[in-house]
């Protein structure tokens, strides 16, 4: 968990021009961090690579804070 | 000018496209083609590719289907592993005059003619999105913005063309995608070839220029816009026509 959290967060951080402490696990990604519709789908093409999975549409939909992000991954890779 | 960059040009056996796919090589760009039937003519423009030194690739896909598209855009990548610019030109015509135009020669038109656009951008944003670059350049027509009798699903088609180019442009532009229009007025390809001799030059007097566009007159126009020389431009239509629209 701890390690999924810590590569994620380097990612947004990267993308989104946030500070790293703002990464929180309840952190929304739209609201508090700003990102916008096409950030987000830049986001989970980074994601996709970075953790050699897919995320369909109809999930990634579904993510809304970074601990939705984070399960999902757990979850699924 | 176009050295490294790979392309992909739908309708590039003949015609316009043709013109095009060739334009784009001896400029320095890889060069794939994605063409409907007709291999003895992908394969002359793959021949005139590589003649520039360049490297061809031809494919035979209907635009209008998705999945076609999708794993088409595929084979490009594993071919040329990016793409830079894509060309949207595949088009068809089923003239009619709209109360004699049967529904199957409306779907035909939009379903190449402006959905194919749709299908193919979409199958490159991911890839250019990542590369944080990328050159769209739609095909549109000088009848798009006038209209003309006998083509209501063809100027729906070019018309609806110049939305989705404005609107892709704004929702890419923050990736460094520009994405831009070229209306050509008539010019001599196959497509106006099986035009009537006196309807050509009752459309010649139309032409402020005096003369009929060449495929090459258009391809210039789109080199331009797939090179870096139109970094500030998107979400434009250039009109190459002769004259016959000025704004
Ligand atoms: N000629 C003009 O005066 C004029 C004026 C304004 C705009 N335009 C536009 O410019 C573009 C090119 O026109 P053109 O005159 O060069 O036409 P063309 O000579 O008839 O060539 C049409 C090209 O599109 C391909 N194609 C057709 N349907 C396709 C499909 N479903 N999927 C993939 N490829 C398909 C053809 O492949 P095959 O060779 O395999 O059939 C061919 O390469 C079109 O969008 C046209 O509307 C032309």
């Amino acid at each position: 968990m701890a390690d999924t959290l810590e590569r994620v967060r380097k990612i947004i951080v990267d993308r989104l021009n946030v500070d790293p402490s703002e990464v929180t696990l309840e952190a929304g990604i739209k609201e508090d961090l700003g990102a916008d519709s096409l950030d987000v789908v830049d986001l989970i093409m980074e994601l996709e690579d970075e953790f050699e999975m897919s995320i369909e549409d109809e999930d990634a939909e579904k993510i809304t804070t970074v601990g939705d992000i984070v399960e999902y991954i757990n979850k699924n890779k | 000018m176009l050295t490294g960059k790979v392309a992909v040009v739908t309708g590039g056996s003949r015609g316009i496209g043709r013109a095009v796919a060739i334009t784009l090589a001896q400029a320095g760009a890889d060069v794939a083609i994605f063409y409907a039937g007709n291999r003895a003519a992908a394969e002359q423009t793959i021949a005139e590719i590589e003649k520039a030194g360049r490297k061809g690739l031809a494919l035979q896909v209907d635009v209008s289907m998705a999945e076609q598209v999708e794993s088409a855009m595929k084979e490009v990548m594993a071919s040329f592993g990016r793409i830079d610019i894509l060309v949207n030109n595949a088009g068809i015509t089923r003239d009619n005059l709209l109360m004699r135009m049967k529904e199957e020669e409306w779907d035909q038109v939009i379903d190449t003619n402006l959905k194919g656009v749709f299908l193919c951008t979409k199958a490159v944003t991911r890839t250019m999105m990542k590369q944080r670059s990328g050159r769209i350049i739609n095909i549109s027509s000088v009848v798009g913005v006038m209209g003309n009798p006998g083509q209501a699903n063809y100027v729906a088609a070019k018309a609806g063309v110049i939305g989705l180019t404005k609107t892709t442009a704004k929702e890419l532009a923050s990736r460094g995608i520009t994405v831009n229009a070229v209306a050509p007025g008539f010019i001599e390809t196959d497509m106006t070839a099986v035009l009537e001799e006196d309807l050509k030059q009752q459309m010649l007097g139309a032409i402020p220029l005096g003369r009929f566009g060449s495929a090459q007159d258009v391809a210039e126009a789109v080199k331009f816009l797939a090179s870096d020389a139109s970094a500030y431009i998107t979400g434009q239509t250039i009109h190459v026509d002769g004259g016959m629209v000025t704004s």
